[in-house]
């Protein structure tokens, strides 16, 4: 009974996004009032419905009811309960109800704090969001129903897959999808701004916000993924450019230009058409990424059942959705004209450069995904791509983006004088040199130019976004949360380049064969295996070794990795076992049984790692400080705009008595 | 209008790849298994439902065409391919032998009682150790064998009566021995 009172949830919201949309969009077009006042309350009751039915789901799952396909494919009587709530969002039918519920979320979100927003406009907004609810309602309905029913009910179910019995991707498909789908807010009012034929500073004063938290849950969901790749997938590396991979850091990247080309919208009224064709990319390359995950076009390792009518459905949305969006584009952004100039050295500039690098970095990965899909269209055969094109063709846009970052923030609007600036910045481009010759002297013995520029680069980045908020501090000046949330975000790309560049050059790693009390040496450590033994979960068993890692005569850590073999599904995970302390991860993964008692182990000792993923926590935690700073709260009517940024300048402006 | 012919072209193109794309996404759910053009995996199972505990060995694919076809009573894309499965023997194209796998004679034959039986013979797997040797990957799952016991082609998930059309009988005709 429960199950179909789910199946009727979904008609219901699917119905209520319908009336959100029509009456969203008609409303404020035709003027008029009464339509567009449904909007809302449709919008909260369509996203009170998806939730109804995630939770329906959700106890469909708790209470072992195999009588529904979904549950019977995706869950067993032994799954532990943490995984069956996770199991929910284990498989395509239910990760899809998981998106539609996030845009409900988000819908919410809007419409609850849209009080500052003009009716109309905020109308228009809950409408374009209407018609992306309803898109996904009708295609959840119509091909993938996790409601549905299996009759006669299967006696036990099929489990889910073990890669995902884990508590990393328990949490993985939710912050990853508020990332994607917040990327939808930032559309929706682009679409309205289109719609409205206006955009002005306020505009962007709204979107700011919630473009940058949908950018931090992204940066979140990432790195969960890949610390989840690091620890479970037993290969002991953090990013693959899997395609799925790559289908969640197109947008992040192209949501990065879209939040530094909002900034300039907002403060100094430029970019406006620029901005809203970032924000109509970003979400589109949400929805791409949606469409490259679940319509099994590409074989990944995240890629499990394929069935083309539901890649049809989303590529007919794909359509609809992007296309309509840049038709909309095309017709309207030209209305929307920038009137102010800047010099080459201000910060717009600084922008303009940090967007189109951006954008590049975007188009490598983007080429790089698609090329497969490209060269099977055109006959050419199946062609791979692989990090042997990813890392040094990524590196030519983000190198130079790099470099720019630490003198872009110093830049004031419109003029670019560094004024007193220019002495901080050289002298904290001074240190970053010194730490890199420091370290390319002092550990490497110069394997490659990259190692030294980068952790050059990376130094800096930290040294000068840390000068602002210490000399406003010295000042006694108040730091606002935007300030501090930028230099958090800033601090934390140092930190993910220099990490990125001691993981890539100083790791040692060897896959070894050993016995029981043999010992092999990875580098300066010497991996010992002490023992293997049986080992029994609540739905799987397996082995569980026991190695020790010294260093030159000294122990300096036990690690249990574990080889599992789960009952239901008979296939075999790999648990590696990991030490790690404040400068590196020990790592250690079982691989093959080589007979004769021998058993081959994948031995890795990586520097500073857990500083690669630490740093997404960093930005997105600059990014959630940035979203929530005070000037977003208030009403955002035009008149305080322009006091506002007179105070809130967040570059200190020149000091004469200093230079 | 010039300045949005491009644009729309690097669109149009971009819909035309993904359109192609899924068109030829089925194709990459066939996990090809390094069995085909081999000679299938012997082994001699207990025939389901015999009280005189009569054996099957797999050197009795022989001399026609016959499909091997992996399920189990708690496997709920079984029950979606069954309705095939009965058409599929009422075509008597192929001999179909059922693999019951990891599953308990008394479901497996009520099973078959309530829903028919496609098969010629069911042989029970029920340590799973026969499945491991054709590499099943999950139930369901199907290996079309040739009257020369050699495995040409394998299937992974529910058959259809398209997928039934399109991969085997166009491999059993242009296979060509058919008695």
């Amino acid at each position: 009974m429960l199950p179909e009172l789910g199946t009727f949830a979904l008609v219901l919201a699917l119905l209520l996004a319908l009336a959100q949309a029509f009456f969203g969009i008609a409303g404020p077009a035709l003027g008029h009032e009464r339509w567009s006042a449904v909007a809302k309350p449709a919008a909260l009751g369509q996203a009170t419905l998806c939730v109804l039915a995630l939770l329906i789901l959700g106890e469909s799952f708790i209470e072992h009811d195999f009588s529904v396909r979904y549950v019977a494919d995706n869950s067993n009587s032994a799954l532990p309960l943490i995984y069956r709530i996770a199991a929910v969002w284990g498989a395509h039918e239910g990760s899809m109800l998981l998106w539609t519920c996030i845009l409900g979320l988000w819908t919410v979100a809007v419409a609850l704090r849209s009080r500052g927003l003009p009716p109309a406009f905020a109308a228009r907004v809950l409408g374009v969001l209407g018609v992306i609810a309803a898109g996904f309602l009708l295609f959840l309905l119509a091909t993938s129903n996790p409601f549905a029913r299996l009759f006669p009910a299967a006696p036990d179910g099929r489990d889910l897959n073990p890669l995902l019995q884990d508590p990393a991707l328990a949490a993985h498909p939710p912050m990853l999808y508020l990332g994607y789908v917040g990327f939808s807010v930032a559309f929706a009012f682009a679409c309205a701004a289109m719609l409205e034929g206006k955009l002005d500073q306020t505009w962007a004063r709204w979107t700011r916000p919630w473009t940058t938290a949908a950018w931090a849950f992204l940066s979140i969901g990432i790195a969960l993924g890949s610390w989840w790749a690091y620890y479970e997938l037993g290969w002991g590396g953090y990013w693959f450019w899997d395609p799925v991979e790559n289908a969640s850091f197109m947008p992040w990247l192209m949501g990065t230009a879209l939040i530094h080309s909002l900034a300039v919208t907002d403060k100094r009224g430029l970019f406006k058409s620029w901005t809203l064709l970032l924000a109509i990319l970003t979400f589109s390359l949400s929805l791409l990424g949606t469409f490259l995950v679940r319509s099994g076009v590409l074989v990944s390792v995240h890629s499990f059942a394929a069935d083309p009518t539901r890649g049809i459905f989303i590529l007919i949305f794909l359509i609809i959705a992007i296309g309509g969006a840049l038709l909309l584009y095309a017709w309207r952004a030209p209305l929307l004209k920038s009137s102010a100039g800047f010099e080459l050295t201000a910060r717009e500039a600084f922008l303009l450069f940090n967007n189109i690098l951006l954008v590049i970095a975007c188009a490598v990965v983007f080429v790089g995904t698609l090329a497969p899909l490209i060269s099977d269209a055109l006959g050419l055969g199946t062609l791979s791509v692989g990090a042997q094109y990813f890392n040094p063709v990524f590196l030519l846009p983000t190198m130079p983006l790099l470099a720019l970052v630490s003198v872009g923030i110093h830049a004031g609007w419109k003029k670019g004088r560094l004024g007193e600036q220019r002495r901080r910045l050289l002298a904290s481009f001074a240190l970053a040199c010194a730490f890199a010759l420091a370290v390319l002297l002092g550990i490497n013995g110069g394997t490659d130019w990259r190692t030294p520029v980068a952790i050059g680069l990376g130094a800096w980045i930290i040294l000068s976004s840390l000068i602002e908020p210490l000399v406003r501090i010295w000042r006694g000046l108040s730091l606002s949360r935007a300030i501090l949330g930028m230099t958090l975000a800033h601090i934390g790309l140092g930190v993910f380049v220099l990490s990125i560049s001691a993981v890539e050059t100083y790791t040692v790693e060897r896959d070894v064969a050993l016995r029981i009390g043999e010992q092999a040496s990875v580098g300066s450590f010497e991996y010992r295996l002490v023992s293997m033994s049986p080992v029994e979960g609540p739905n799987y068993d397996g082995v569980r070794a026991e190695v020790i890692v010294s260093q030159g005569g000294r122990e300096v850590a036990v690690l249990h990795p574990e080889k599992r073999q789960y009952w239901v599904q008979r296939s075999v995970m790999t648990e590696a076992g990991i030490a790690s302390d404040a400068t590196r991860n020990i790592f250690a993964a079982i691989g093959e049984d080589l007979g004769d008692g021998k058993w081959s182990i994948r031995a890795q000792v990586r520097p500073f790692i857990n500083y690669v993923w630490l740093s997404a926590f960093l930005m997105a935690l600059g990014g959630t400080l940035a979203a929530l700073d005070r000037r977003y709260r208030r009403r955002a009517d035009a008149a305080t705009l322009e006091t506002q940024q007179a105070t809130e300048q967040p570059q200190l402006s020149p000091n004469p008595a200093s230079s | 209008m010039n300045r949005f012919v491009l644009p729309a072209a690097v669109f149009g193109a971009l819909v035309l790849v993904l359109a192609v794309g899924v068109k030829r996404a089925p194709e990459k759910s066939t996990i090809q298994s390094v069995l085909i053009g081999r000679s299938a995996p012997e082994f001699s199972l207990p025939v389901l439902g015999d009280p005189a505990g009569s054996r099957f060995a797999s050197t009795s694919l022989r001399g026609r065409w016959h499909l091997l076809n992996v399920w189990g009573t708690w496997c709920a894309e079984c029950r979606n391919e069954h309705a095939t499965l009965m058409r599929i023997k009422a075509s008597g194209k192929v001999a179909v032998v059922g693999l019951d796998w990891k599953d308990q004679p008394e479901d497996a034959r009520r099973w078959l009682q309530q829903l028919g039986n496609p098969y010629e013979v069911v042989v029970e797997d029920r340590d799973g150790r026969v499945a491991i040797d054709y590499g099943v990957y999950g139930a369901p799952e199907t290996f079309l064998v040739d009257p020369q016991r050699i495995i040409v082609y394998r299937h992974v998930g529910a058959l259809t009566d398209v997928v039934w059309a399109q991969q085997f009988l166009a491999r059993i005709q242009s296979g060509g021995v058919q008695r």
